[in-house]
């Protein structure tokens, strides 16, 4: 499945629905990744007013997972896509269920963040759950554009980075319990914390899961559940 | 974990999670098989160096744009070509082994063993019963107990005795299309012939009739190698265990249905079941 093949069918108004279709996931995509920066820059910031618009809009998120659920159910029924065209639909239905996740861990991200704003604020607690954001936000953003150029490479590539935000979550793991050890008083802010990163290292997987289908689409490879070696291998064939 | 935790309530996990195995042509027993195959109407070339394996007791379609050469294989494989003028074949179609284009074949013994069925329903105008009862009398079977148990055997094999036990006597033009079809059907299997050619058998039915068309081929499949053309994709998705992709007189792909109808290994495969330009 190549990117320029969704617009070469005989019927035009198939190339227009699936075309459209493929442009809801980018955009909902778009709002996804932009909930997760908002939600992050609330979080280190102390903006509150920023995380109540996070929480907020997660309903529009949820709105564009049901829109394009329906719209391929349609395509689905009406038109038996087959081979590519069938794996395009297969992939966007996955694809937005965990963007609607990666949106809910958005929301969890804006509500650690009030509770956050009304404590005190040790600037350095959030230099690594932001460096840790930032990667998990260029993880998402590179599988959206995998999906969008359809490059089973990039995809491959996005994965490859996963094991840097598991370590980077096992390394803020160790010092929050340090921090509870030191000093009991910390629990409840480091608590916090401790559940924003877990966010973050879900995000990651759900752009992960975004590049296995990614992969399935393009290759037609079922890689899920496999080795990273195992990925890169189906994609070289 | 202990492994009484891991058995899950008596639920086989291993066998619910098995990967359905892909056929692979390799490991099916030949029914027919073609070799080499080239056919020339006058000086046109139709058909290109076509090599294949028919399976046994499967159900293999031929699908391709008009005039890709489908029907023509088709019509190879009981030799309905000779009846065309200016037909040239050289190459092998191998019934068990045996070449059905060796001069000591009998080619009505052949069709008796691989018979067909074409797109239009064709009853001859008599009684449903004696369409079905044709091929035996040809044979020269006069045993009347013996034909009323065929008829009944082959009319309950194509899926129309219910519909049609207390009218046996009527004609068969009074049938539904559909009914015809599954008449001409049962006329087929009454001689239990080893191979059915099914030339686009469902075109001209509508879609309850092309459902019970379907259901039958996939019941004939347990004692007959079916072989089908179809311009209905979906149809041959359905029905079928191999697919056979055809162009310009030759045989572009030709595998597992569920492979070739999900992820086709030939990009002009791909553009034909995904309806776009070739």
């Amino acid at each position: 499945m190549e990117k320029n093949s969704i617009s070469q069918h005989i019927s035009h108004q198939f190339n227009e629905e699936l075309e459209d279709v493929r442009n809801k996931v980018l955009a909902m995509g778009g709002l996804v990744e932009e909930q997760v920066v908002y939600s992050m820059e609330s979080l280190v910031t102390g903006n509150v007013e920023q995380a109540e618009l996070v929480i907020s809009r997660d309903y529009q998120v949820n709105a564009m997972e049901v829109a394009i659920d329906e719209e391929s159910v349609q395509i689905l029924a009406r038109r038996q896509p087959a081979a590519g065209d069938l794996r395009l639909l297969i992939a966007v239905i996955k694809t937005i269920t965990d963007l609607e996740r990666i949106g809910d861990q958005a929301e969890r991200i804006g509500r650690m963040a009030i509770h956050l704003a009304e404590m005190e604020r040790p600037k350095s607690q959030y230099t690594e759950l932001a460096n840790m954001g930032e990667r998990v936000r260029t993880m998402l953003h590179g599988a959206l554009d995998a999906f969008a150029r359809m490059d089973a490479e990039a995809a491959v590539s996005v994965a490859q980075q996963d094991a840097k935000v598991d370590s980077e979550y096992d390394a803020i793991m160790r010092q929050m319990i340090t921090f509870m050890m030191e000093d009991p008083r910390n629990v409840r802010r480091t608590l916090d914390i401790m559940w924003s990163a877990r966010a973050l290292e879900r995000i990651g997987d759900h752009a992960c899961n975004i590049c296995e289908y990614v992969i399935y689409l393009v290759k037609g490879k079922d890689v899920r559940h496999t080795s990273l070696e195992q990925m890169e291998k189906e994609v070289r064939e | 974990m202990s492994s009484n935790e891991t058995a899950t309530h008596g639920i086989d996990i291993e066998s619910l999670t098995r990967p359905r195995a892909q056929r692979r042509l390799s490991d099916e027993e030949a029914s027919m098989e073609v070799k080499d195959l080239n056919l020339f109407y006058g000086q046109k070339q139709a058909l290109h160096g076509i090599n294949m394996l028919i399976p046994k007791q499967r159900v293999t379609a031929f699908i391709g744009p008009s005039g890709c050469g489908k029907s023509t294989l088709l019509r190879c494989l009981n030799r309905m070509n000779d009846l065309v003028d200016g037909t040239r074949i050289d190459g092998q179609v191998l019934l068990d082994g045996h070449d059905i284009y060796d001069k000591s074949v009998n080619v009505a013994d052949l069709r008796r063993r691989v018979g067909m069925v074409f797109q239009k329903p064709n009853p001859f105008p008599k009684s449903i019963y004696e369409n079905v009862a044709y091929g035996l009398r040809l044979q020269g079977v006069r045993d009347r107990h013996r034909i009323d148990q065929v008829v009944e055997k082959a009319l309950k094999g194509a899926a129309l005795w219910d519909e049609v036990k207390d009218r046996l006597q009527e004609s068969a033009l009074g049938l539904s299309g559909g009914q015809q079809q599954r008449l001409v059907i049962a006329r087929a299997i009454a001689i239990e012939p080893e191979v059915l050619l099914l030339d686009e058998p469902a075109s001209a039915l509508d879609p309850i009739s092309t459902l019970k068309i379907e259901e039958l081929i996939s019941e004939l499949k347990d004692k007959y190698t079916i072989v089908i053309v179809t311009h209905n994709m979906q149809q041959a998705a359905r029905v079928s265990d191999y697919t056979a992709f055809m162009y310009l007189g030759k045989l572009i792909e030709y595998d597992d249905t569920n492979r070739l109808f999900t992820n086709p290994r030939e990009k002009q495969t791909e553009d034909y079941i995904t309806g776009r330009y070739g």
